[in-house]
């Protein structure tokens, strides 16, 4: 039975409204780390760029698509029908199906590299800087200019450009001669929802940029593979507002309240003996805890996620951690990357966690 | 044929003489039987392949997933996406240039025989080196695209990254020697008439991927082996603690890489560009428009390898450059895709089966398409980048792309191969089951990367709002399984089928419908004088004044009604054809090459002679073979 | 390796295997298309070493340092000349002088021999100065250039000692001259790609 052209039009509509739907049923979802919910100003340019785009594509997909359905409704064979004429080409139809697509992307070009410099410039005013370093499978944050250094997740102030400097290195491997770590594999530091991804490669120091404009929690994780817990090295950005910032990085600049009895001063005694914990991870306030190799534990508390933010910090996640790291999170200790499994009874593991949940 | 021979003298290694049975096909160096050695091994690798997915895909179905290991997890990936690549989509490719191009051109062979069969047998012995590794200590992990310096010794223990490293060379050597063959026959052997701008377009897009092929594979194995160096003789190529540059390997790769998935999906477009006008009874809408595109594709894909890395630090400036010339290579692209619709717009389109997969390709690859285009909006494509978006965006344009023309040539062409038109009622069920299958896969995985879920992770946490869009995800691969299903038992009931398909099921245009399904060992028993383009349409049809058709009545010029009484063996003798004849020298060349690869995997180990056992097996194929005449004299 | 079909000269029709539109005989232009994919993997070679040439640890000798670049031009030399003694060869069969072919074609499989000689020689040397594959990247990308092309080297050279016993057992007429002539492609295109490396690797100069 012939549709005419408006039966077709009809059709495309009909099958449209239920598409936007669930288009915009996704977009609605919770997810934390949304690219298209975007909470910064850096994402916020990418996003605007992309729904410009798709905006285009998506004029593009209903042509295409509706001129298959429109030739197949309109040209199928039916029986009676005499063969077609024989065309061969015309010319002026394919200069212009080669040229007007050519100046739409023209017309997409320049924003784009516009938006391209724009993302790259160096921030100038109110910059704070952070080195990141990507380890396999955690992240380390260092402030130079606060002397503090944390683990997976990252505090920043709103309103501010925080220009993040990105280093891959392995302090759990023999160093080259001459430097100080050993450098690691490629990763990639994504928040989404502040800004889009840079690599962090091996031999080079990649910047990124983020900022917040609002005070909120943020999903991210390493989107580079990195092999075995690739999908284990998330991370945290916290925005607060500039006087709770300035409260945590001086809560951060302290060393420990070393406890003096019961089962966290045990708990502390294993951590400098037969734990060994004292060789991987840094705790300030402690003679000779300055290793990399591990976060840094001294406030351990003030986190709310562990082990490349993946597993929440609660008493019996870090209880069965310390009891088989690699059954949590699948690593390669006996390579030097990840963390061992140390020999310790059920008892001495118990005293090291009543220590670990004083370290506010 | 060599039917009555003289006795060759006694020799201890005798000429394979062998037309039939399992020796025949070791030995055989007819381009035909060489097609179908690569499309059935193909098509088995590609089920394969799918199982991968399927486990892929059910760990996946829900958020931390146990039906998998970590480290299963980075196998499974690696090896489904190393297997697609490399062992399912270009082998089918090459399936249908061996057995197709000469046909099409007006030739016997190609210009290599005994070259095309040792192709065959050298990606056999890659492929099978690639999954030996799952016996042999744990298949590779470092993703498809082993990116250093995580595949580094340091961080990639055990031999898993060098089975990937060497059965790539292995298989490497196949695709380079397949494709000089490819480009000399295409060039050489045309038929009297057979100008280039008269060649099908298949057969044009197969030259384009044999140059594609020419210079980007020797990119990519010295990328594999300085790698190979640095993990077994201790170069430091990508060793950044010493100098050495991650980047190098991406740049290496990609420059292969972004050729790469150009060869990838030419053949099918010329697939396409086949079916389509034969079944809207219709010549391809802008022939040299088609074509053109398809050479500037082909350069420019040179040109654009680095928007695989726009995260990687590159700068502003190479960021811009980069998303320039990707931006301008959507448009011989699209051109393509109005040319092919133009083809449909205006004839009598019969929809079989072939049809279908053919409107297929160009509903999926168009959207594939465009996904690309919004990767190539640099500052997007930083969140974009690693993410499923990205996996949608390839699966669309190699899926319903590349696989679905693939589909619509094996449906279009079985009944040359095998004399029977595969089942149309079976046909069209695998379509559509596919189709809707493929859109339930990867249409939801554009939202999880807008969503942000990671690639390549073995497992998502609750919470981040992707779980459902995962399920179905995992609902729309068993569909696509169900699907391939009725592809298969389509398969068995025509082979069980003895009703034979007429001579032109199609009312075919191209010269492959000329002559006996399935041809003879030597295709023409006399070689065709081309007079046009569409020669064949051309011998049958004629056009009056307002471009109408004109049936041309049946006469002396058209030989195919000849053919189709007579059986195969009585031609060709009269004539005087003398055919390359067997040879076990490029098997055995091959069996070598496979055995020197297993020494180079080992030779950390210590097992040097390994190497020098496949060396010796390596020279007699090549001394053997270069002291036996391409044809034995009758 | 075409079976003799009949004694007189034989025009390739349409259909026969040696027919050949383009007017080049097909296993050249087979050559052709290999040694053009070569260029490739030699140009990603350089193009590796071109990146590393300056790049080693601190105090660590790279390449560029223990040169000994008289010595590299008498064996660029060696190599070069071989490069006539086959051009020599071709003349010969093409004269149908067979006793010639074979001492021109020894003559360069015998000066290919003293260049690879050459070159062992010169990479114990420099191992013996701590520039090794590990020592540097420097010297891996060098090592593994200079090595692949000396491997393309030797297999010319087996390949035209093949052509030698070939012709000794009376398998090489004169009319085949094309063999030896895509011998010659390969093994002038193995030339060339010295000429580039001895340029680019050892002559341009390196700050370190």
């Amino acid at each position: 039975m012939r549709r005419g052209l408006g039966g077709h039009l009809r059709c495309l509509r009909v099958a449209a409204i239920p598409a936007v739907f669930v288009f915009l049923a996704s977009c609605a979802s919770n997810a934390p780390q949304d690219t298209l919910s975007p909470d910064g100003p850096i994402a916020r340019k990418e996003g605007n760029l992309f729904l410009f785009v798709f905006a285009i594509a998506a004029v593009v997909f209903v042509l295409v698509q509706g001129l298959i359905i429109a030739t197949v409704v309109r040209h199928r064979h039916r029986p009676g029908r005499p063969d077609p004429i024989q065309v061969h080409g015309n010319t002026k139809l394919e200069l212009g199906w080669t040229i007007v697509p050519a100046l739409l992307l023209v017309g997409v070009a320049f924003p784009t590299v516009f938006t391209i410099f724009d993302i790259a410039k160096e921030p100038t005013k109110n910059v704070l800087p952070v080195e990141v370093y990507g380890h396999l499978w955690w992240w380390e944050y260092r402030y130079p200019t606060l002397g503090i250094s944390t683990a997976n997740e990252l505090h920043i102030p709103i309103k501010t450009d925080v220009r993040l400097s990105l280093h891959s290195i392995e302090p759990g491997l023999p160093a080259a001669k001459g430097e100080e770590f050993a450098t690691g594999v490629i990763h990639s530091f994504w928040v989404p929802k502040l800004a889009g991804k840079q690599d962090v490669v091996p031999g080079r120091v990649n910047k990124l940029t983020i900022r917040a404009e609002r005070a909120d929690t943020y999903h991210g994780q390493c989107a580079e593979y990195c092999n075995l817990s690739h999908a284990n090295m998330r991370l945290r950005v916290v925005s607060q507002e500039q006087a709770g910032f300035d409260g945590w990085v001086a809560q951060q600049r302290k060393p420990i309240d070393v406890p003096q009895s019961g089962d966290a001063a045990a708990g502390f005694a294993l951590f400098k003996g037969k734990g060994t914990c004292i060789g991987c991870h840094t705790m300030q306030g402690v003679q000779g805890a300055v290793a990399r190799v591990g976060p840094n534990l001294t406030h351990l508390m003030g986190r709310e996620t562990f082990a490349g933010a993946t597993f929440d910090i609660t008493p019996e996640n870090l209880h069965k951690w310390i009891e088989n790291p690699s059954a949590m999170k699948p690593m390669r200790p006996e390579k030097g990357t990840g963390m061992p499994k140390i020999p310790l009874s059920d008892n001495e593991i118990s005293q090291l966690v009543a220590f670990l949940t004083t370290l506010k | 044929m060599a039917v009555a021979v003289t006795r060759a003298p006694a020799r201890p290694f005798a000429r394979p003489k062998a037309e039939h049975g399992f020796w025949s096909w070791i030995s055989t160096v007819d381009h035909k039987r060489i097609g179908i050695l690569y499309g059935v091994t193909a098509f088995l690798f590609f089920l394969v392949g799918g199982i991968e997915a399927l486990l892929i895909r059910g760990q996946l179905a829900q958020p931390n997933g146990k039906v998998l290991t970590a480290d299963e997890y980075n196998q499974l990936f690696t090896m489904h996406g190393t297997t697609m690549v490399f062992l399912v989509i270009m082998p089918l490719a090459a399936a249908f240039g061996n057995y197709f191009v000469p046909i099409l051109i007006g030739a016997r062979d190609v210009a290599f025989p005994r070259l095309n069969a040792f192709g065959y047998w050298v990606f056999l012995a890659g492929g099978g080196l690639l999954y030996s590794s799952f016996l042999f200590g744990g298949a590779p992990n470092g993703g498809w695209f082993g990116y250093a310096p995580q595949t580094n010794p340091t961080f990639s223990p055990g031999h898993g990254i060098d089975f990937w490293l060497v059965g790539l060379v292995v298989t490497g050597i196949g695709s380079l020697t397949a494709a000089a063959n490819f480009i000399v026959t295409t060039l050489n052997l045309r038929a009297p008439g057979m100008t280039l701008m008269r060649m099908p377009v298949f057969v044009w897009m197969n030259l384009v991927v044999s140059f594609l092929l020419l210079f980007a594979i020797p990119i990519i194995t010295v990328a594999l082996f300085e790698l190979y160096f640095d993990r077994n003789f201790g170069s430091n190529f990508f060793n950044a603690n010493l100098g050495g540059d991650p980047v190098l390997w991406q740049h290496l790769f990609w420059l292969f890489g972004h050729p790469e998935v150009y060869i990838l999906i030419l053949p099918a477009m010329g697939i396409v560009s086949e079916v389509l006008p034969v079944f809207s009874r219709k010549p391809l809408f802008g022939y040299s428009v088609v074509v053109f595109s398809g050479i500037a594709i082909g350069f420019m894909g040179w040109g654009v390898w680095a928007h695989h890395m726009f995260a990687v630090g590159l700068g502003p400036v190479a960021n811009s450059a980069f998303a320039a010339s990707t931006m301008f290579i959507a448009v011989p692209t699209g051109v393509k895709i109005f040319n092919w619709l133009a083809t449909t717009w205006g004839g009598d389109l019969r929809l079989k089966t072939p049809m279908l997969f053919a409107l297929g390709f160009i509903g999926m690859f168009t959207i594939g398409g465009l996904s690309g285009v919004t990767h190539s909006i640099v500052p997007s494509d930083y969140q974009q980048t690693d993410t499923y978006y990205i996996v949608a965006h390839f699966h669309y344009v190699l899926f319903g792309g590349a696989i679905f023309g693939l589909f619509s040539g094996a449906y279009y062409w079985a009944p040359v191969v095998t004399g029977k038109l595969l089942d149309e009622k079976l046909g069209k069920a695998h379509f559509w089951l596919m189709l809707i299958g493929f859109n339930l896969t990867f249409g939801p995985m554009h939202v999880l990367g807008l969503q942000g879920q990671p690639r390549r992770t073995y497992q998502y946490p609750k919470g981040m709002g992707w779980d459902f869009w995962n399920l179905i995800s995992t609902i729309g691969a068993l569909t696509i399984a169900l699907s391939i299903l009725m592809f298969i038992i389509n398969i068995l009931k025509t082979a069980r089928n003895p009703e034979r398909a007429p001579q032109d099921p199609w009312d075919g245009r191209t010269l492959e419908w000329t002559i006996p399904t399935p041809p003879p060992e030597y295709n023409f028993a006399e070689i065709p004088v081309v007079h046009s383009r569409d020669d064949f349409w051309h011998r049958k049809y004629t056009e009056d004044e307002t471009g109408r058709l004109v049936r041309i009545p049946a006469g002396g010029s058209d030989d195919a009604e000849d053919h189709e009484h007579h059986g195969h063996e009585e031609h060709g003798h009269g004539h005087g054809i003398h055919m390359p004849s067997p040879s076990y020298f490029p098997a055995l060349a091959s069996l070598g090459i496979m055995i020197v690869g297993y020494g180079a995997i080992y030779l950390k180990s210590g097992h040097w002679w390994l190497m020098a056992i496949g060396g010796v097996v390596v020279l007699a194929g090549i001394f053997g073979w270069g002291n036996e005449p391409l044809a034995e004299e009758h | 390796m075409q079976a003799a079909i009949g004694h007189a000269p034989h025009t390739p029709a349409p259909g026969d295997h040696d027919y050949a539109v383009t007017g080049i005989d097909s296993r050249k232009l087979g050559m052709w298309g290999f040694l053009a994919s070569e260029c490739l993997f030699f140009g990603a070679l350089i193009s590796s070493h071109l990146l590393y040439r300056a790049r080693a640890p601190q105090g660590v000798k790279i390449p560029h340092d223990v040169y000994d670049i008289p010595y590299t031009s008498v064996s660029s030399f060696v190599l070069l000349m071989s490069s006539l003694t086959m051009v020599l060869a071709l003349a010969a069969i093409q004269r149908n002088d067979h006793r010639r072919l074979r001492i021109w074609l020894l003559a360069t499989a015998f000066l290919g021999t003293v260049f690879i000689g050459g070159q062992v020689y010169e990479f114990t040397v420099f191992t013996h100065h701590g520039v090794n594959l590990s020592s540097s990247v420097a010297a891996s990308s060098f090592f593994v250039l200079t090595g692949f092309h000396g491997v393309h080297v030797t297999v010319g050279i087996l390949w035209l000692l093949s052509l030698v016993g070939i012709s000794l057992r009376g398998k090489l007429p004169t009319e085949n001259h094309l063999q030896v002539e895509i011998a010659g492609l390969y093994w002038h295109f193995v030339d060339v790609v010295w000429i580039l490396i001895f340029t680019v690797v050892y002559l341009v100069p390196n700050k370190h």
